[in-house]
């Protein structure tokens, strides 16, 4: 191995400039103290003050927060449960991945459509419970991903060691399995429930009134154009997310070069 | 063997919850797309009448047909928003390629210890909104926009992108990146190192050996990034939203429109089974190549 | 270990004459001169010089990390040296990348290119040199008998097994007609029955093209099989050049002998040296060892003995006294089949190896553990080593 030419240097800094100098330079302007995009008004944080005091936008918070949490543990629970039968399992294999791969790809208005379209037939009333379920059904595919990606690489004769020594399968499965597979898991959740803090479009479908989540209401906001509440409480977001995903990192990374 | 029966009962739950929130909506989807309009909530008809028994439902798959279909057909208005649908997508994929593969190709040639932040560094944005991604550009490229302001400062501009075409294909290329590079840069670091070195023994120049060996053998990624990248961008509707203009046409926009504004439900169910249609293919090789690729892993 | 006893092929009666290297007027087709290599503070190949014959089979042979593989680099162009240079046919290679150096290179791993057919693998080279189709055809047919792999020209690296991955891998790197095979350790990942075989096609075909091939090897039975001439690597320099008979019957140094085949070596202090006889006192031989030895070794200095397991002879009954007698007990014994191979404890305490060859089914009196025997070797089974 060679290393990176300056070619391979420049490409990487160029596109990783190009991935950040948006969300950098929305950050720095939720700091503006003028409410003008491209005139610097000194250093100042009442933006977020003002958000404090947005009792509309800390209502959407707290329902996009409650959704997350639900949606995300369900989905946690199911994709495991799939990753589970399509690592192992041979029958069905093709129609049940193809549920599984399918929503990630598929543009979310149809997904949102469709679910919408199932609740009016049930005549169930639009609101935080459609938006949850909505949520866990098109996160569960993620989780699932990421779960399965770890069980291929598990080693199967674990399990049987368990179950040799004295464990019946579901006893081997929460004793060996699940903490080996542990730390995708996780991952699983964090990405599940990080999608359903993002998501607009499946929630403005199947959502009703009083269940109002915050991209819905960001979404509003942005319509009527850029301000910098919508700088303050995206950067607030930004901070939440990248908080997470680096933590998780670093106690991966620490996981690792402890293991022998 | 006690063993399938236990994975079979694993794969009861989700099984049976995609069943129900994922393909059996698909049915009611289609179901609408044969139906009318109509004044009323929900605004379609015709609905089954229960009480009617037999009859009722009888009554009401005679009422299906395919008016919706021939109406979209004859609007030249979806016409349109469909051709350009796909001409986003493609076009998109097609920049996101270009951008993409020097940025993947740059990452696999730095030493493995700095990979791995390299590659959270390109994850990192894929876990921040979407929608606060995309609203990030609209305050650099509106007309009293950053991108302006900086123009000004060295004499250029203005450039008016915000609310065109041009905008779009920004907001496409920007969000989809991380999507492209990610597959790509999975092929790429895999490759073996002897494999290049055997290809300048053979007399190959570095650039051949990249397009005689490397591009070829990086052609599951490509495959795989403009698959993951080109789907959902034909039903994309933030995007051409906010980035777009008035005259942007997309069919994830068109589908909102007629669902939100209009509240014509059967015509958005008949341009998203038409959506669907068109990307059935695509989804199924996807799906094939994800397999593929996660049973490499084992 | 078992390497003596594996039969030359009946052409090294032909190849016995074949010794360019002793012939001063002959130009070598590669010559290293004084060539260093670093890696960062590793030196991987020091101050190496070395001149290779046109039409030889020539072996690098050393344990992993001696740096052969890096010399053999070094001459296919992936490593640039760090001081002296490396000539081909007498033109300084300095410089030039590797796709402009006429050799070509079969890799350990084989690095076949997965996207791509058997035919495509061999047409590889070819294609870059610019010939016209129709002769590419011709050739890769060629190259496909030559490996005898006709019939799989269609398959894809993976369709195939790897003795027949090793044979494409080979075929590739000799279709462009190199002048000058380099071999990357290209029997390591076949089992041992096919690697026996595969030596002996090795030989056959070098002969056959009569084409210069330079193999890396670790395994000292590959490089003796196949080599005219062995060169011995250890921490980036070579320790001696030789025919493989040579490096076997006379290594220079206690590293050579003991990293080629099995060999008791034996501390002592030199008495006596004439040019022909030296005597040695040791504590492992009351009466002493007597050897052949020509070169000059200085009275009162420390040297070992080396001597071979097949060259010694074990006793049961107490031989007559003299030198290269040692006395001792059967510790332990391993039955190989066709040999045996027994430790013998003597009576200064250290072991030594004897091994003899099971030439009769019925064995009389069967050697059996704690059985006292008796070692005795001639003055010319045993080498005289100084350092």
């Amino acid at each position: 191995m060679k290393g990176p030419s300056t070619f391979n240097r420049v490409s990487v800094a160029a596109g990783l400039a190009f991935l950040y100098l948006p969300i950098v330079l929305l950050v720095i302007y939720s700091f503006n103290a003028s409410r003008l995009v491209t005139v610097w008004g000194g250093f100042s944080t009442k933006w977020y003050a003002a958000l404090l005091r947005d009792d509309q936008l800390l209502d959407a918070l707290g329902v996009t927060l409650r959704v997350g949490l639900i949606s995300a543990t369900l989905a946690t629970v199911l994709g495991t449960l799939a990753a589970v039968a399509l690592v192992r399992s041979r029958r069905g294999r093709l129609l049940f991945s193809g549920m599984i791969y399918a929503p990630l790809v598929m543009p979310e208005v149809i997904l949102g459509l469709s679910l919408l379209l199932l609740f009016v037939a049930f005549g169930l009333p639009r609101g935080f419970w459609t938006v949850t379920v909505s949520h866990a059904t098109v996160t569960l595919c993620y989780a699932t991903v990421v779960v399965q990606a770890r069980l291929v690489s598990f080693d199967g004769a674990l399990e049987e060691a368990a179950r040799d020594l004295g464990c019946t399968p579901v006893q081997a499965f929460f004793a060996v399995t699940l903490p080996n597979i542990a730390p995708a898991v996780a991952a699983a959740w964090m990405l599940a429930f990080t999608l359903s803090l993002d998501d607009l479009v499946i929630a403005s479908f199947t959502s009703g009134p009083g269940a109002t989540t915050l991209p819905i209401r960001i979404y509003s906001a942005v319509r009527l154009g850029v301000s910098p509440e919508i700088n303050a409480i995206s950067t607030l977001l930004i901070g939440l997310v990248a908080t997470g995903v680096i933590a998780v990192y670093l106690l991966n990374m620490r996981r690792r070069t402890a293991a022998p | 063997m006690s063993g399938r029966s236990r994975t079979g009962l694993a794969a009861l739950a989700p099984l049976l919850w995609l069943g129900v929130f994922f393909l059996f909506p698909f049915f009611l989807v289609a179901k609408l797309s044969l139906s009318d309009t109509a004044l009323a909530m929900p605004p379609y008809a015709p609905r089954v009448d229960w009480s009617a028994g037999i009859e009722g439902v009888r009554a009401f798959f005679a009422a299906l047909d395919f008016e919706t279909y021939a109406r979209l057909t004859s609007d030249s208005l979806y016409v349109a928003s469909y051709l350009s649908s796909l001409k986003f997508a493609a076009v998109a994929t097609g920049l996101l390629l270009i951008i993409g593969y020097p940025i993947a190709y740059g990452m696999s040639r730095f030493p493995p210890s700095q990979r791995l932040a390299l590659l959270m560094a390109v994850i990192l944005p894929f876990w921040t909104s979407f929608l606060i991604r995309v609203y990030a550009w609209i305050a650099l490229l509106k007309p009293q926009g950053l991108l302006n302001a900086a123009l000004a400062q060295v004499g250029l501009g203005p450039l008016n992108i915000l609310n065109t075409d041009t905008a779009v294909y920004i907001g496409l290329v920007y969000a989809y990146l991380p999507f492209m590079v990610l597959p790509l840069y999975a092929v790429l670091e895999k490759q073996d190192q002897s494999q290049l070195e055997a290809a300048a023994d053979l007399g190959c120049t570095p650039s051949q050996a990249f397009w005689r060996v490397t591009f070829p053998l990086s052609l599951p990624g490509v495959g795989a990034g403009a698959l993951l990248c080109f789907i959902p961008m034909v039903g994309e509707f933030v995007i051409p939203d906010l980035l777009g203009g008035s005259g942007t046409l997309m069919l994830g926009k068109t589908i909102w429109t007629e669902f939100f504004a209009n509240r014509d439900w059967p015509a958005a169910s008949a341009v998203a089974i038409v959506l669907l249609a068109t990307l059935v293919i695509p989804i199924v090789l996807y799906q094939r190549q994800q397999q593929k690729m996660i049973e490499a892993g084992q | 270990m078992t390497t003596s006893r594996r039969p030359r092929l009946n052409i090294g009666a032909v190849r016995s004459s074949f010794a360019p290297w002793t012939d001063p007027t002959l130009q070598p087709l590669v010559r290293f001169e004084g060539v260093t290599k670093r890696f960062g503070t590793e030196i991987a190949v020091n101050d190496v010089s070395l001149s290779i014959y046109e039409s030889e089979f020539f072996a690098l042979l050393g344990p992993s990390g001696c740096g052969k593989t890096t010399l053999m680099r070094l001459l296919a162009g992936f490593e640039t040296p760090d001081a002296g240079r490396i000539t081909l046919a007498d033109q300084d290679l300095a410089g030039r990348p590797p796709h402009q150096r006429p050799v070509n290179m079969m890799f350990q791993s084989y690095a076949l290119f997965p996207h791509l057919s058997v035919e495509q693998n061999i047409a590889f080279g070819l294609k870059q040199q610019g010939m016209p189709r129709e002769q590419i055809a011709d050739r890769v047919v060629e190259m496909l008998e030559l490996v005898r792999l006709n019939g799989l020209a269609g398959r894809k690296p993976h369709q195939l097994s790897g003795g027949q991955r090793q044979r494409v891998a080979l075929a590739r790197a000799i279709a462009p007609n190199p002048r000058m095979l380099l071999l990357d350790e290209p029997l390591a990942a076949l089992d041992k029955k096919l690697r026996e075989e595969t030596q002996f096609e090795l030989i056959a075909l070098q002969q056959r093209l009569g084409m210069t091939f330079l193999i890396v090897t670790h395994d000292q039975e590959e490089a003796m099989v196949t080599a005219d001439r062995i060169a011995v690597m250890r921490e980036g320099q070579i320790v001696q050049i030789g025919r493989p008979a040579e490096v076997y019957e006379t290594p220079n140094s206690r590293y050579v002998a003991d990293f080629i085949g099995d060999v008791n070596l034996f501390e002592g202090s030199v008495t006596a040296a004439d040019g022909k006889l030296v005597k040695m006192t040791t504590a492992d031989c009351p009466a002493g060892f007597e050897a052949l030895e020509d070169d000059a070794v200085a009275v009162g200095a420390t040297a070992w003995l080396g001597v071979r397991p097949e060259k010694i002879q074990l006793h049961l009954d107490p031989p007559r006294d003299g030198p290269n007698r040692m006395a001792g007990k059967v510790a332990d014994y391993g039955y190989l089949g066709d040999w045996t191979t027994y430790v013998v404890e003597l009576e200064s305490g250290r072991t030594v190896r004897a091994a003899r060859a099971n030439a009769s089914r019925l064995v009389a009196r069967p050697i059996a553990c704690d059985d006292p025997v008796w070692l005795t070797f001639t003055p010319d089974a045993a080498v005289v080593l100084t350092r």
